[in-house]
């Protein structure tokens, strides 16, 4: 098992599969098609994330270094939440961005319980060490544990 | 909850709810948005107007719907009237009867509703649906110095470099919460020091170089820094015209959307440059040289991702941002002698320029419409990134000369003359 530290910035505790993008996350691109076209899983539509492209996002720990694309990121991200359809947890190697600082703030204030427990600060390292399907166990204070 | 920035008595008033639930969750979501960025506290809204990002009634989009519900329920509406940024549909765009289906039975089916909210929360009026709402005829012109609450990342890097104003990279939402509580939290661009260069771009291409590719070249090195660009002025004319303005609208948009920008310094031109000059450059500042070698590289390394790349456009959008009026005139000449040249009457692909309501018309107030109306080109007020972003455009080659559109859709990028050629002339 392997431990990263980083800064919670929305804390909660939960467990899931990892799903791992190296390059940005194109909030809209990738969950225009799954939130419009009632796609439960979420399928991520964005064509020019090639590790992302076509897999399921919801329920997975999103492992990323920030969002890019359209200032309506955020806004994207608290319809995903509210609509049930956000990974179950989204954790940055670099600071977080303001786009995906709004849809994680928005979704905690304005929303039932925790919907995206967000942590950001994770490093470099994290983001090399990362594989699809590990099992990652965030914490409320920011640790990220990985098996 | 913990806040770690510094509040006035009357924020910490409303966050502890002594101006009801909502306004209080108004105020929690900007403090900790702040609070992230590590803001040291809430600075006043100060422009006339503000300007929303999200102009789209989209089925997708109903759990914003149903906030904006529960803002205008508590009387918590913005304390500014806002513009908005452009309409999805318009009739006299070109599309298919899939395509007009998809629009008004499946994608936009919330659009009448949504406008009927928003004039509740203070839309400045029925023709206010622009991402260029600071050009002189629609009004929404942020003064120096204005501290805004915007989101559209055209107008944002627009308001900061070119007019001097203060505003953040904000998402949607988070737009109309810092109009409704009348503060936003200050970091990032709305401080002196977040507002210095930590990139210096030399310019030394042998003729102007095209904005939608200088932005985009930018854009793509400097991501979400600020650049201090040097060797532009002399191709802008060394003054802040109209032509100025226009060229700088687009090289913003492209800057925005194939990075991240927020703001821009172009020497001797944007006013905080004219002001302060190098003193805006930090030390440690890094340089990224752009030639035309430089340029063309970029231009190669866009991905083409028709399916067919050889097809033939069946459309071709201008005017992402809107077009200017001064770029509507100028095209409208251009287009004319390319057609005359060609020995053509009519443009050969269907072409749409695309504008703000008020400047298309101001534009019908000249005799330059009769004569655009003529060679074939259609005028509309809508987002053409709004009408491709959708499945059905994946199957039609649209052209265009803007990098936003480029990268948001699968339109293919060509530059101004090229554009010129392929709709007077006939395409590859």
């Amino acid at each position: 098992m392997k431990t990263f530290k980083g800064r919670p910035v929305v804390p909660g505790n939960v467990t899931a599969e990892a799903l791992v993008s190296h390059g940005g996350l194109n909030t809209l691109a990738s969950f225009q098609k799954a939130l419009q076209f009632g796609d439960k899983k979420a399928t991520c539509g964005d064509q020019n994330n090639t590790d992302l492209y076509g897999k399921q996002m919801f329920g997975k720990a999103l492992c990323l270094p920030q969002t890019i694309g359209s200032t309506t990121g955020g806004l994207v991200l608290y319809c995903a939440c509210s609509m049930g359809r956000q990974p179950a947890c989204m954790l940055f190697s670099e600071p977080i961005d303001s786009l995906a600082a709004a849809g994680a703030i928005l979704s905690d204030v304005w929303l039932e319980g925790t919907p995206l427990p967000v942590v950001d600060c994770l490093g470099a390292e994290f983001l090399e060490y990362m594989k699809d399907g590990m099992t990652v166990t965030v914490k409320e204070d920011g640790t990220v544990e990985v098996s | 909850m913990e806040v770690k920035m510094q509040l006035t008595e009357e924020q910490q008033a409303i966050l502890n709810g002594e101006k009801g639930e909502t306004l209080a969750k108004v105020m929690e979501t900007m403090v900790r948005y702040g609070d992230v960025f590590g803001a040291d506290k809430m600075v006043p809204v100060t422009s006339k107007y503000n300007h929303l990002v999200t102009s789209v009634g989209l089925k997708a989009l109903a759990p914003v719907y149903e906030l904006m519900d529960k803002l205008i329920d508590a009387g918590a509406v913005s304390k500014q009237q806002f513009s908005m940024d452009p309409r999805p549909m318009d009739s006299n765009v070109p599309s298919d009867l899939l395509q007009d289906i998809v629009f008004k039975y499946f994608m936009f089916t919330r659009q009448e509703f949504y406008e009927g909210q928003l004039e509740k929360l203070g839309l400045m009026n029925k023709n206010a649906f622009t991402c260029t709402c600071y050009m002189d005829e629609v009004g929404n012109t942020p003064k120096k110095g204005d501290i805004l609450s915007w989101a559209e990342s055209s107008a944002v890097v627009y308001a900061n470099s070119v007019l001097g104003a203060r505003c953040n990279r904000n998402s949607g939402i988070i737009d109309l919460m810092g109009s409704v509580l009348g503060y936003v939290p200050s970091f990032g661009l709305l401080t002196d020091e977040g507002r210095k260069a930590s990139w210096i771009i030399e310019v030394r291409t042998t003729k102007k170089p095209e904005a939608q590719l200088l932005g985009s070249a930018v854009g793509m090195k400097v991501m979400e820094e600020v650049p201090y660009v040097r060797g532009l002025d002399k191709w802008l004319g060394g003054k802040l015209d109209d032509d100025a303005k226009t060229y700088l609208k687009d090289f913003g948009a492209a800057t925005a959307s194939n990075g991240a920008v927020g703001l821009y310094h172009i020497e001797n031109i944007t006013p905080e440059a004219v002001e302060l000059g190098e003193k805006l450059i930090r030390e440690d500042a890094k340089v990224y040289v752009i030639d035309d070698q430089e340029l063309q590289r970029v231009y190669d390394n866009y991905p083409v991702i028709w399916k067919n790349k050889d097809a033939k456009p069946k459309l071709c959008f201008m005017g992402c941002p809107h077009m200017s009026l001064n770029q509507l005139i100028s095209w409208t000449e251009k287009v004319e002698a390319s057609l005359k040249a060609a020995g053509n009457t009519q443009v050969v692909i269907p072409t749409v320029f695309t504008a703000a309501p008020d400047v298309l018309k101001a534009f019908g107030e000249t005799p330059y419409a009769a004569r655009l109306k003529k060679t074939g080109v259609i005028t509309s007020y809508i987002c053409p990134l709004m009408y491709m972003n959708n499945p059905m455009s994946t199957r039609k080659p649209v052209i265009t000369s803007s990098n936003k559109l480029r990268t948001y859709t699968n339109a293919r990028y060509y530059t101004d003359d090229e554009i010129l050629e392929q709709i007077t002339k006939g395409g590859k």
